[in-house]
């Protein structure tokens, strides 16, 4: 019996993935025939930054607003949400690696342990 | 292929190569990306049509109780949907182009679906058989080299927990009580075990892409070690629950510490697979009308954005 090349790894189950279209790709995904792309933030509890936990759609904000609260805080997740519009976010890109972030990297004197003290000092 | 090209690849396999993360503005091989999407896209569509057959049940729970859990349930499955979706979103595909796939059956969804929940204590054995094997399926995604997919993944796996712990009390409720609910049960289990082991697909002798999803990082395991591991952990929650697995040649190996299981009957697999499960037009003939019916309050809601938008900021305030 020949089989159809199929995996599991997809959660709830083998289906098949051989011959089934991946779409088209599209290059500004907010603004096609969904509604606006909003980024998600959740502060988890006071004292803590608020930490990007996924994304969703919604018309305006106040609907992002409600809907993050139902897809991402269902079980108490957070204390603040912060909703951004996807095309709003500015982000640096991978391609620049090197360049963008090298800056960094040839200045170990600005780490605490570049630095030789007696081993007799304390508390420094 | 170029330099750049091949400078990419380079990158993308020391990635690989160090078990670190590939995240979504990263280069990756055309064949990767549409691996996850499919994948993603399939396993976000399992999630919503994973609605149905518990929905079915909302208004028949047996008590205020048991109807609030699954309504729970059946809330917590579109939010993981939706973490899936944002997750495929993040590899260039709009969320409306992957329904459209999934409404016109160029995409599909897990065929554990395509089965009917017949009495209340389907709602126990999917929970802990079908959303059993999925945690088993899933917490190794958990690791996956797409950054987006094994992030969504660990917020989906705390919450299948739950799903899998409320099954079972279901039926354990039931096989502890009188002879009626615990004959409903038994049912129940005889019907759902092998359907779950087929949710691990076939064999890894006929897998020939899963190769390939390994070395990606993308799958860790094999259909066949995540069956086994399943079974090793189900085999004496059966005993607790005092309910039998429906296979005769289940029994205990000694020598290399599982449990050996009998044949699966790959051929109900296939032919459910094909659409010719008891639910296939069922299931996608109610998500497309779900859909088309739902068309007006998205348009709503969009004319109101739009007409918020336009008033003048003075007016607003």
């Amino acid at each position: 019996m020949s089989t159809p090349d199929l995996t599991a790894a997809g959660g709830h189950g083998a289906v098949p993935v051989e011959g089934v279209p991946a779409g088209h790709r599209s290059e500004t995904p907010a603004s096609r025939t969904d509604w606006p792309l909003w980024e998600v933030f959740v502060r988890s509890r006071r004292g803590l930054n608020h930490q990007h936990v996924g994304s969703l759609h919604a018309p305006d904000a106040t609907m992002a607003l409600r809907n993050a609260r139902d897809v991402y805080t269902r079980r108490s997740e957070g204390v603040s949400l912060w909703v951004v519009p996807a095309d709003a976010i500015v982000a640096s890109s991978p391609d620049e690696k090197d360049s963008f972030f090298d800056p960094a990297a040839d200045k170990a004197y600005r780490h605490p342990t570049f630095y030789e003290i007696p081993p007799e000092v304390q508390h420094l | 292929m170029s330099t750049s090209e091949d400078e990419s690849t380079e990158a993308f396999e020391a990635l690989l190569a160090a078990d670190d993360r590939i995240e979504p503005r990263d280069w990756m091989p055309e064949g990767y990306r549409k691996t996850l999407i499919r994948q993603i896209a399939q396993h976000a569509h399992s999630e919503i049509i994973g609605m149905q057959p518990e929905g079915n049940w909302l208004t028949r729970a047996p008590s205020l109780r048991r109807k609030a859990i699954l309504l729970a349930k059946v809330q917590d499955e579109a939010g993981h949907g939706l973490y899936l979706y944002s997750a495929a979103e993040t590899l260039g595909i709009d969320r409306a182009e992957l329904l459209d796939l999934l409404h016109a059956g160029r995409q599909k969804y897990s065929s554990i679906f395509n089965y009917p929940t017949l009495t209340w204590a389907d709602m126990g054995a999917i929970g802990w058989l079908v959303d059993g094997a999925a945690i088993v399926n899933q917490v190794p995604i958990c690791r996956c080299s797409y950054g987006p997919y094994a992030r969504a993944m660990i917020r989906i796996c705390k919450e299948e927990s739950f799903h899998q712990r409320q099954g079972f009390e279901i039926l354990n409720t039931l096989s502890h009580g009188t002879p009626a609910q615990k004959a409903m049960a038994q049912d129940a289990v005889d019907r759902w075990w092998w359907p779950s082991l087929m949710m691990f697909g076939p064999p890894d002798d006929e897998s020939p892409n899963s190769a390939q999803s390994m070395a990606w990082g993308i799958k860790r395991f094999s259909n066949d070690e995540l069956r086994q591991k399943f079974v090793d952990m189900t085999v004496p929650q059966s005993e607790v629950l005092e309910l039998t697995l429906p296979d005769p040649d289940l029994a205990y190996d000694e020598g290399s510490g599982h449990y050996r299981f009998g044949a699966i009957d790959w051929s109900e697999f296939f032919a459910v697979l094909k659409g010719n499960g008891p639910c296939n037009e069922e299931r996608i003939e109610h998500r497309r009308r779900a859909h088309d019916e739902g068309a007006w309050v998205r348009e709503a809601a969009s004319a109101y954005a739009a007409k918020h938008a336009a008033r003048p900021a003075a007016e607003v305030a």
